[in-house]
């Protein structure tokens, strides 16, 4: 794991400081709130429904046990006891009280945490492939250029106040588990013809009232020309941003507005008259931020576990567990486990202190003290040794976190919606644990197969609703929650954006209206096997809008 | 027209709402129920006050309607507001007993 320097500690332990007078003097009445909200945006505090709300950085998604039970220590002591694993892979504290900030930073900071760059027209938190550094298929750990990107873009003085929220994500797979081309800045990491290392880099992906799936801008770059580029990308769109209207102001807009092709000759003519040397990384710098991440030494094990082997012969909810949440490690003998935040019925991303410290324990024991956290919501042991499955199964299970039910139909993404958000129109909990509670996961879950089913409170999508394979918008229409369904959506590697149903559903319907849609997939499909992405892909809407407006007449809107 | 004005305390970030001698209170019941354009004007008068002198953080006021014989809030997001998070009862002014009781969990309606 990355460790703070001097620098680093200095840079976040100043802007604690700053903060804590920033609140005195907000408290005291010196400054207004007008004055004060930058400063509070700009360390992640908000002011949601309920109270105020702050949104830790979860860098590219990685933990260590201490700092998980930091997380723990803070729900207990300034908040209510949980927290909330978000979609940008940050987590996010429902009821801090405001004179209480300034002492959960200063706690944050004593772990190399902090919330800087949360909030805020700037470069958010870069988020990765939670798999990094441990799936077998992996082409290179995108954490260390992501750490690379979060030196650089941390106060980055021209990118400061951008004309938008910018956000960066990297992938080191072939499959893409980090959304890359639902971002601003979407990098994958790839080697050319003579196997040096770079990225594929897309540009202009983005979510909220108006998607697109991010366009690529550059085939290959070399690694050491990541921040160059970068930098004429940022610096292009700094200038011919639009500001006049936020609702058009992100590189998305942009990006549309000047074509692929105008766009492209932008940031290639930026980055021709960039000073190339000031911002080249030094191979040296490349491998010293790597170090920090390098495989842990996981001793020599056999690829099979008997007592694993054993176990699943005889306990079918643990055989489900391995099959769904648990997934094939670089290191024989070894394998990632999936700690899903979902239990049925529950609100996705949720969970309490008490579990926080579970995980903790658990990457103690089992995962070389390494955790991470998911932008699906779910958190992941990365380095778990194939015979202490067994044991880590048996205690996550005793802390409800071993639902079976990884990339399964109720492991559902959903935004904190009216229950909690100032911004949304509709509430999305309650529908995701109606859903989960409708399909379980069990038999009939499994039997579904791979499905994401993603649901946003309001057009900003937080919820990714866009990129699910269903998609749920929840809406206000004449004082009602109204629930619009897109389908065909897809984050991975074959990102799309999902296509509207048709009229939305009720509150009352909506649930019956996913049925409807999954009973169709299953109908249409071709074998068990094929997944409902490819089953959509193949038949089209028709079939499922027939189902749902024509057959079931189901709308009631 | 009958609504109420609401906050949220600088402090701590709670939900408040302006009481009938003028202060603040967590409990939605406290509140004080205006019924005309002068009395509107004069509470968000009394409000922005309040906001200026660093007790509370934008106050606003919200419509109310008259259910079961009592006021509550119309919209859904200022019943939620008002309540807490209809997923956990546990949480929120719902669990001290000072959320209007109308407002039920999507599983229980």
């Amino acid at each position: 794991m990355y460790r703070y320097d001097e620098f680093d500690a200095a840079f976040v332990s100043a802007r604690v400081s700053q903060f804590r007078d920033q609140v005195d003097r907000r408290i005291s009445g010196e400054l207004t709130e007008e004055q004060f909200r930058p400063h509070r945006l700009m360390n992640g505090l908000y002011l949601q429904l309920h109270s105020y709300m702050l949104r830790v950085a979860v860098p590219y998604g990685t933990l260590n046990s201490t700092q998980m039970r930091k997380l723990a220590e803070i729900a207990r002591k300034y908040d209510r006891g949980y927290g909330h694993f978000t979609t940008r892979q940050n987590i996010q504290y429902n009821w801090p009280a405001l004179k209480d900030t300034p002492d959960i930073l200063a706690e944050l900071a004593s772990v190399e945490m902090h919330a800087i760059q949360t909030s805020g027209n700037c470069i958010r938190n870069v988020t990765a492939d939670h798999f990094a550094g441990a799936t077998a298929e992996e082409i290179a750990d995108p954490r260390p250029y992501a750490e690379i990107l979060r030196q650089w873009s941390s106060l980055h003085p021209e990118f400061t106040f951008l004309p938008r929220k910018f956000k960066i994500a990297v992938n080191g797979a072939p499959h893409d588990r980090a959304a890359i081309q639902a971002h601003d800045i979407g990098l994958q990491i790839m080697r050319d013809a003579e196997g040096e290392l770079g990225f594929t880099v897309y540009v202009g992906g983005g979510l909220g009232r108006t998607p697109f799936v991010g366009k690529k801008v550059r085939a290959f770059l070399p690694e050491r020309d990541l921040l160059s580029y970068c930098e004429a990308i940022l610096r292009v769109y700094n200038l011919e941003g639009r500001r006049d209207n936020k609702y058009k102001a992100r590189i998305k807009i942009l990006l549309h507005e000047k074509g692929l092709e105008g766009l492209t000759k932008a940031v290639e003519d930026e980055f021709a008259a960039l000073d190339q040397d000031a911002l080249r990384l030094p191979q040296s710098e490349i491998e010293r931020i790597r170090g920090f991440f390098a495989l842990p030494d996981l001793p020599a094990r056999p690829a099979e576990s008997a007592r694993v082997t054993r176990r699943r012969g005889k306990d079918s909810r643990f055989d489900a567990f391995c099959r769904s949440n648990v997934a094939t490690h670089k290191a024989p003998g070894y394998a990632i486990v999936t700690v899903s935040l979902k239990p049925i019925g529950g609100a996705p991303g949720d969970a309490s202190a008490e579990q926080m410290d579970a995980v903790a324990d658990l990457a103690e024991d089992y995962s070389q003290d390494e955790i991470r956290v998911s932008h699906e919501q779910n958190l992941i042991l990365p380095h778990v040794a194939l015979d202490d499955l067994n044991a880590v199964y048996d205690r996550l299970a005793s802390m409800g976190l071993a639902t079976p039910n990884a990339g399964l139909v109720s492991d559902i993404i959903a935004c904190p919606g009216l229950d909690y958000c100032a911004l949304a129109t509709a509430r999305s909990i309650p529908i995701a644990q109606r859903l989960a509670q409708r399909f379980g996961d069990g038999v009939h879950a499994r039997d579904v197969g791979p499905l994401k089913i993603k649901i946003s409170g309001c057009i900003n999508a937080c919820g990714h609703h866009h990129v699910g394979h269903i998609g749920i918008l929840g809406l206000e229409r004449a004082g009602e929650e109204t629930y619009q369904i897109t389908l065909g959506g897809s984050g991975d590697e074959t990102a799309s954006i999902g296509q509207i149903t048709g009229p939305g559903f009720s509150s009352e319907t909506i649930v019956d209206a996913i049925d409807t849609v999954v009973e169709t997939y299953i109908d249409n499909r071709q074998s068990p096997g094929e997944s409902f992405l490819q089953t959509y892909r193949r038949v089209g809407m028709a079939p499922f809008k027939e189902a749902l407006y024509e057959r079931n007449a189901g709308s009631d809107i | 027209m009958d609504g109420m004005i609401t906050a949220n305390r600088l402090s701590d970030g709670i939900v408040v709402f302006l009481d009938a001698k003028g202060g603040w209170s967590e409990d939605f019941h406290a509140g004080v129920v205006l019924t005309d354009a002068e009395a509107k004007k004069v509470a968000l008068a009394k409000g922005a006050a309040s906001a200026e002198a660093n007790e509370v953080v934008e106050p606003y006021w919200i419509d109310l309607e008259p259910r079961g014989g009592r006021y509550v809030p119309k919209a859904l997001r200022e019943a939620i507001r008002a309540t807490g998070p209809t997923t956990r009862r546990d949480l929120g002014k719902q669990a001290r007993g000072q959320a209007p009781d109308f407002l039920k969990t999507s599983a229980e309606a």
